[in-house]
C-alpha cells in the first residue's frame, strides 16, 4: 500500500483544495513540511518576517480574492506571533487556514524547546482548531477545515501538526472526505423573505443597513444589494467591513454609518420606520448608545449566524440566511407581487436636509496638507485604476473610509472588529500577490505603520509594488483626539517621538521614498508615487491637530454628533470613560 | 461610578456533542471567555460507538443572555444539538450526592433518622461513621446536605445536575 509523510499528504490536500500561495515563516517545528513544499513546487510560499505579518498578508489576500487565506508557521514563538492576525480575522469573519508546527506528540506537555499550547491559546479566537496526532486523519482534518473556514460565517481554522506526524507516514489509499457534521445557513424562508418584503414595500421612511457580510457573500451578493436598493428605492448606509458592496457613486448611498459615519447616515438610521440590517452586527461602533438607537423602527437582520440576532439590539424579524440568498429571494418576491418602487419623495427630501449640513467639509489650508485633502487627492487620482486600499487603525483609517470612495466590493480593506495596527502593509502585500497587476496602496498612520515595518521587506523581495501612503501627523492621532475629549488635552504618550526618516528607510529597503508636505505640490508627489513600478513609501506629511469628524462619542446616541471640532469638550462623565 | 448588576433565571441545557478531545474546554473556556456562568457541568459518553456525549449545564442569566449562550453553544463546530430544558417544559432534573458524617450516640441515630426521610442510603459505615448515598433534585439535596451540617458533616461530593425531557421523544 502507498505510504506518505504527514508532511506530503499536507502539500497534496492543499492543492487539492486549490492553494497557489502560502504565507509563512520556517522554524524547527515545521521543517519536514518547508522540505515537502521544496520538492513539490507547486505552492508559491511567501516568506515573510514576522509571523503576524503572515496572517495579516494571508488576511489581506482572502479578502481581495474571496478565497483562502493558508498561513505556515512553526510551534511556539511561531504560533503565538501569528494569534493577533488569528484573532483578527476572527472578529472581520476572514476565511484563513493556520498550520502550525508543534513539538512531537510525545513531548506535548513537557515544556518542550517552542512548546506553546496553540490550541489553548487559539481556541477561542478561531472558528475552530485541531490538534492532529496521527497523519492517517490529516486528509479529514484538513478537508473539514477548509470547509469551516470557507462556509456559513466564514472564519480563521488553526491545524495544529506534532513534528513526529509530519514525518510519520500513512497509507495514502483510503478516500477520508470531510466529515459532514458542520451545517450553515443558506436560503431564507420564504414566509420570512414575504413578511420582510410587505415591511419594506410599506414603510415610508426605510434604510438599507448593509455590513461585511455582504462581501463575504461573493460578488453576486453586491449584485443583488444594487438591484434590491433599486427596486425598493431605499437609501443605502454600510459599515466600515461593508464599504464597496454599494457603489459610494450610487444614488441611494449615505456614506458609512457610526461613529465616524455621515451626518446623513446616522439621522436616516435614527429617524427610519424599517431597518433591513444586511450581513452587518449592530456592532457597538455602529449603534452607539443602544437604549437611543433608531427607537422607532421595525428591525429586520439578515444574517447567516444565528448568534448575531438579538445580541446587542432586539430586532422584530430575524432572519438566519446567507445574505446573498436573501438579497435575491427578496427580489424575486419584490417582483413576483409587481411592488412599484416607492417615491418615499418626503424621507428623501428630509435626508437632503441632512445632506446639506455637509458634514464631511473641514478647513482647508493652503499652507499644510490637510489629512482629508491628502485622502481625497489619492482617490481622485487613483480611481479610474480600481485601486486596492489597505488600511492601518486610526484618524487616517476613518479619514480613509470618509474620503475614499469604493464602487466595487473587495477592493476595501481593513481591520474593523479587532482594530489591528500594523494590519496595513501586509495586507496589502497579500492583496497584491493575489491581484499581481492592481493598484495596492496602504494609507497609514506613521505610528501604525512602525508595527509591521520589516515588511517592507517582503514586498522588496517578491518585487510587489505596493505604495504606502503615510498620513503623518506625528500622533497617535486618534489617542490624541480622545484625550482631547475626554482626559482635557492630557497627552499621555501619544506623542510620536524619534520618528524615522521614512525616505531613507525606503531606500534602505529598495523602495522609492517620496516626502511631501506642500499642498500645491501634493498632486504631482503622488503622481511620482504611481508612475513608479516599484514599492514606494510616501511621507505625506499633515496638518498635526486635525481630529476626525463627524464623530458620535463612545455611548451617546445617533442624534448627538459631534460636528466641527469646535463642539469638542474637555472631560466626560466615569460611565462614559469605562466605555472603549 | 459602579458596576451594574441584572437579575437572572437559571436555565438547565443539554448539549449532544462530538465526544473528541479539547470539546468541553471548547464549550467550558466559551462560558468563560464570553463572561457566562455555569452552576453545573457533567458529561459523560452515551452512544453504543462512543462518539457522542451529552453536557448538560446549569447557567444563570437575564433571558437575552441565555438566548445568547445558547446559540454561541450552537456555533460551536463539535456541538450539534442545544436543548433548553426550562424553555421546553416538564422536564426531570436529578443530582447524586456522597455524603459522609461522623458522630456517635445521639447525633449517629439523628443522621440515620434524617436519612430515612430522605431516602439515602448507606453504602459505607464505620462505628463513628457513615457515607449516604443520595439522588434527587439540586433543591432536596441542599436541603439534605445542610441538615447534615448540624449531625457531623464531614465532606460532601456531588455529581452536578443531569435532566431530561418528560414524555416519550428525545430532547
Ligand atoms: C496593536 C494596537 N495597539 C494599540 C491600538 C490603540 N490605537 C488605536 S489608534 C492608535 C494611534 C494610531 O496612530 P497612527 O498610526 O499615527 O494613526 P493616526 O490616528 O495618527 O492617523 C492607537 C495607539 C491599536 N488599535 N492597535
Ligand atoms: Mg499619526
Amino acid at each position: 500500500m502507498p505510504e506518505k509523510s504527514g508532511a506530503e499528504i499536507l502539500i497534496d490536500i492543499l492543492v487539492e483544495q486549490g492553494v497557489d500561495t502560502v504565507f509563512g515563516y520556517p522554524g524547527g517545528a515545521v521543517l519536514p513540511i518547508y522540505d515537502a513544499l521544496f520538492q513539490h513546487k507547486k505552492i508559491k510560499h511567501v516568506l515573510v518576517r514576522h509571523e503576524a505579518g503572515a496572517a495579516h498578508s494571508a488576511e489581506g489576500y482572502a479578502r481581495a480574492t474571496g478565497k483562502p487565506g493558508v498561513v505556515l508557521v512553526t510551534s511556539g514563538p511561531g504560533a503565538t506571533n501569528a494569534v493577533t492576525g488569528i484573532a483578527d480575522a476572527f472578529m472581520d469573519s476572514i476565511p484563513l487556514i493556520v498550520l502550525t508546527g508543534q513539538v512531537a506528540t510525545n513531548l506535548i506537555g513537557s515544556d518542550a524547546f517552542q512548546e506553546a499550547d496553540t490550541v489553548g491559546i487559539t481556541r477561542h479566537c478561531s472558528k475552530h482548531n485541531y490538534l492532529v496526532k496521527d497523519p492517517a486523519e490529516l486528509s479529514a482534518v484538513v478537508r473539514e477545515a477548509f470547509v469551516i473556514a470557507t462556509k456559513g460565517r466564514p472564519g480563521p481554522v488553526v491545524i495544529d501538526i506534532p513534528k513526529n506526524v509530519q514525518v510519520a507516514t500513512a497509507s495514502t489509499d483510503v478516500k477520508s472526505p470531510a466529515r459532514s457534521r458542520f451545517t450553515y445557513a443558506g436560503e431564507a424562508d420564504y414566509a420570512e423573505i414575504n413578511r420582510a418584503v410587505e415591511l419594506i414595500a410599506n414603510a415610508k421612511a426605510p434604510i438599507l443597513y448593509t455590513g461585511g457580510g455582504i462581501i463575504n457573500s461573493g460578488p453576486t451578493a453586491s449584485e443583488a444589494l444594487r438591484e434590491l436598493a433599486e427596486l425598493t428605492g431605499a437609501p443605502v448606509t454600510s459599515t466600515l467591513m461593508g464599504l464597496g458592496a454599494y457603489p459610494a457613486s450610487g444614488e441611494a448611498w449615505l456614506g458609512m454609518l457610526g461613529m465616524h459615519g455621515t451626518y446623513e447616515a446616522n439621522m436616516a438610521m435614527n429617524q427610519c420606520d424599517v431597518m433591513v440590517c444586511l450581513g452587518a452586527r449592530f456592532d457597538d461602533r455602529v449603534t452607539g448608545r443602544l437604549d437611543a438607537f433608531s427607537p422607532n423602527s421595525i428591525k429586520i437582520h439578515v444574517d447567516i449566524d444565528r448568534s448575531s440576532m438579538n445580541k446587542t439590539v432586539r430586532v422584530d424579524l430575524p432572519i438566519v440566511a446567507d445574505v446573498g440568498m436573501a438579497m435575491r429571494q427578496m427580489i424575486d418576491v419584490w417582483k413576483g407581487r409587481k411592488y412599484k418602487t416607492q417615491p418615499l419623495t418626503e424621507w428623501w427630501s428630509r435626508i437632503t436636509g441632512w445632506r446639506a449640513v455637509d458634514c464631511l467639509s473641514y478647513p482647508g489650508s493652503t499652507q499644510e496638507i490637510m489629512p482629508q485633502y491628502a485622502i481625497e487627492r489619492l482617490f481622485e487620482a487613483t480611481k479610474d485604476k480600481a485601486p486596492i486600499i489597505t488600511t492601518e487603525v486610526g484618524q487616517h483609517q476613518m479619514w480613509a473610509a470618509q474620503h475614499f470612495h469604493f464602487d466595487a466590493p473587495n477592493k476595501w480593506l481593513t481591520s474593523g472588529g479587532l482594530g489591528t495596527m500594523g494590519y496595513g502593509l501586509p495586507a496589502a502585500i497579500g492583496a497584491q500577490m493575489g491581484n499581481p497587476d492592481a493598484l495596492v496602496i496602504d494609507i497609514a498612520g506613521e505610528a501604525s505603520i512602525q508595527m509591521n515595518i520589516q515588511e517592507m521587506a517582503t514586498a522588496s523581495q517578491y518585487r510587489l509594488p505596493v505604495k504606502v501612503f503615510i498620513l503623518n501627523n506625528e500622533w497617535m492621532g486618534m489617542v490624541r483626539q480622545w484625550q482631547e475629549l475626554t482626559y482635557e488635552s492630557r497627552y499621555s504618550e501619544s506623542y510620536s517621538d524619534s520618528l524615522p526618516d521614512f525616505v531613507a528607510l525606503a531606500e534602505a529597503y529598495g523602495w522609492k521614498g517620496i516626502r511631501c508636505d506642500d499642498p500645491a505640490k501634493l498632486d504631482d508627489a503622488i503622481a511620482e508615487m504611481l508612475a513608479h513600478d516599484g514599492p514606494v513609501m510616501f511621507d505625506c506629511r499633515v496638518h498635526k491637530t486635525s481630529n476626525c469628524f463627524p464623530m458620535i462619542p463612545s455611548g451617546a446616541a445617533h442624534t448627538d454628533m459631534i460636528l466641527h471640532a469646535d463642539q469638542v469638550s474637555g472631560t466626560m462623565d466615569d460611565e462614559a470613560k469605562a466605555l472603549v | 461610578m459602579h458596576i451594574k448588576q441584572e437579575l437572572t433565571e437559571r436555565h438547565v441545557l443539554t448539549l449532544t456533542v462530538d465526544n473528541e478531545a479539547g470539546t468541553l474546554a471548547r464549550i467550558a473556556g466559551m462560558f468563560t471567555s464570553r463572561g457566562y456562568n455555569i452552576d453545573s457541568l457533567t458529561v459523560a459518553d452515551i452512544s453504543e460507538d462512543h462518539t457522542t456525549s451529552r453536557i448538560t449545564i446549569v447557567t444563570k442569566g437575564p433571558p437575552p443572555v441565555i438566548d445568547q449562550i445558547i446559540a454561541q453553544c450552537e456555533r460551536l463546530i463539535p456541538v450539534h444539538k442545544v436543548t433548553d430544558l426550562t424553555e421546553a417544559g416538564p422536564h426531570v432534573e436529578r443530582e447524586l450526592a456522597l455524603v459522609k458524617v461522623n458522630g456517635t450516640g445521639d447525633q449517629r441515630v439523628e443522621a440515620m433518622r434524617l436519612a430515612d426521610i430522605y431516602r439515602a442510603r448507606v453504602i459505607d459505615a464505620t462505628v463513628n461513621s457513615f457515607i449516604f448515598e443520595i439522588t434527587g433534585g439540586p433543591e432536596k439535596i441542599d436541603t439534605f446536605v445542610s441538615l447534615m451540617r448540624e449531625v457531623g458533616l464531614v465532606e460532601v461530593g456531588r455529581t452536578g445536575i443531569v435532566g431530561l425531557m418528560r414524555g416519550a421523544d428525545a430532547s
